[in-house]
């Protein structure tokens, strides 16, 4: 019974309010049980993306070869260099963000405000640095096509090195061109011939090419993808129904429709705590400014917002191990 | 507030090392994937994959142990928050793997191809 008899100090008036059975305050422990909530949520989140890609377990796409991109690096695949940067900007905001607490414990209303202000720059440059990861990852590289059974085909040469399209692909007189909405009347365009090339033009530069393979996502006993052979290529290349190039919810030139879906889902959802938690960041720090917790004797809200911007920190940890690493 | 406010700052930095040095061989190891350790399996992952979850469950652990400062609460507040997140999670991914799993199956033995 030792739990529910909850204080030595006030044993008459159990129930007479006043007691802090827990040993914190309302907003701390709900700002607790809001993070439980959230926690969950991402959980479920999580747990959908794990279940997809159980589904798709022979198919999914490798996380190294889709991301890939580094700042001034243009050309140069570095797999995991740019998420591992980011992963460091967001631990050490934390760490700022942890300071500003221990500093707001000693009352100390300008380190406080320093290290406040750090963390708002660290949040900054995180949604930004995720912003450029999306802006690539929309954008695509080399661009494949889909077949009528939809599965995804990548170009390859003889060893093994992917081919973009447009290094191969022939532009045909007789192709018509894409309605864009800039020539039509209101939302009109034309998805079918929207990429820059359409697939008879694909198919013909193939054909032109015989250097080139064609690799499906099947993944081998080597954890690789498939290449198949020139026959094959051209038999598969042949049920060909869209070109696709970057990604966007419907499908995308990395492999799974649901890979990139998961990944806009959950990296936007993360990205949206990350620039949610900026914004009450930033209040909080023009209180600090104001002193409103100088006056109020206590800088708690401080360590409110920290709890929550370490919990964005902790999903981070996550989303990074089961899309980058796994 | 009942916990005394003595100053962190020496074990912050720990945290932030020992933090630093995890993601590091965790990237490390994502680059190289040595071959011993992706292709040999204990209960059906492999065991470069033990190693990444161990290690984020370790980073996860130091997060809201340290920086959230989970270990200055009474233990009651520690286990209504952590004890329903970890028993809920482990049954939510339990149902999903093993429904994941079982569909690839039907993907893969049947003829359905609907891709959905």
């Amino acid at each position: 019974m030792e739990a529910t008899v909850t204080t030595a100090n006030n044993e008459e008036k159990t129930w007479g309010g006043g007691n802090e059975p827990l040993r914190a305050s309302y907003g701390k422990m709900m700002m607790w049980f809001f993070i439980v909530s959230d926690a969950l949520t991402f959980s479920g989140f999580l747990a959908a993306y794990g279940f997809s890609r159980f589904k798709f377990i022979e198919t999914w796409p490798i996380a190294d070869e889709v991301f890939t991109h580094f700042p001034f690096m243009h050309g140069s695949p570095q797999p995991m260099l740019y998420v591992a940067l980011m992963t460091f900007i967001l631990i050490f905001s934390s760490v700022t963000m942890v300071l500003a607490v221990d500093a707001g414990h000693h009352m100390k209303k300008t380190k406080v405000a320093i290290y406040m202000f750090l963390t708002i720059i660290g949040g900054l440059i995180f949604v930004g640095s995720q912003a450029w990861e999306w802006k690539n990852f929309i954008k695509g590289e080399y661009g494949a096509v889909e077949t009528a059974g939809g599965s995804l085909l990548q170009f390859v040469d003889a060893s093994g090195n992917r081919v973009a399209i447009e290094k191969f692909a022939v532009k045909l007189p007789e192709q018509r061109e894409a309605l864009t909405r800039s020539h039509g009347t209101w939302f009109m365009e034309d998805a079918e011939t929207q990429p820059t090339y359409s697939v008879a033009e694909v198919q013909a530069g193939f054909k032109a090419h015989p250097e080139l393979l064609i690799r499906t996502e099947v993944l081998t006993a080597k954890k690789q993808k498939t290449i198949l052979n020139r026959a094959d290529s051209e038999a598969r290349l042949s049920q060909a129904k869209y070109v696709v190039e970057g990604a966007n919810l419907t499908r995308n030139e990395y492999g799974s429709k649901l890979f990139a879906d998961f990944f806009f889902f959950i990296t936007g959802f993360h990205g949206f705590h990350v620039f949610s938690g900026v914004i009450i960041n930033i209040i909080i720090f023009f209180n600090v400014l104001l002193g409103t917790y100088e006056k109020r004797k206590s800088y708690e809200m401080v360590e409110k917002v920290g709890l929550y911007w370490h919990f964005v920190d902790l999903v981070w940890v996550f989303v990074f191990t089961v899309f980058y690493l796994v | 507030m009942s916990h005394e406010h003595v100053s962190n700052t020496k074990r912050i930095w720990f945290v932030f090392a020992l933090l630093s040095a995890v993601t590091v061989v965790e990237v490390f190891l994502g680059i190289y994937k040595p071959e011993s350790l992706v292709f040999n399996h204990f209960v059906g992952l492999n065991l470069l994959n033990w190693i990444f979850y161990i290690l984020t469950i370790f980073k996860a652990y130091y997060i809201v142990w340290a920086f959230m400062h989970m270990e200055g609460e009474t233990s009651s507040l520690r286990w209504s928050v952590v004890s329903p997140v970890i028993f809920l999670v482990l049954y939510l991914l339990f149902i999903l793997l093993t429904e994941g799993h079982y569909i690839y199956g039907v993907f893969k033995d049947s003829t359905i191809k609907w891709n959905f």
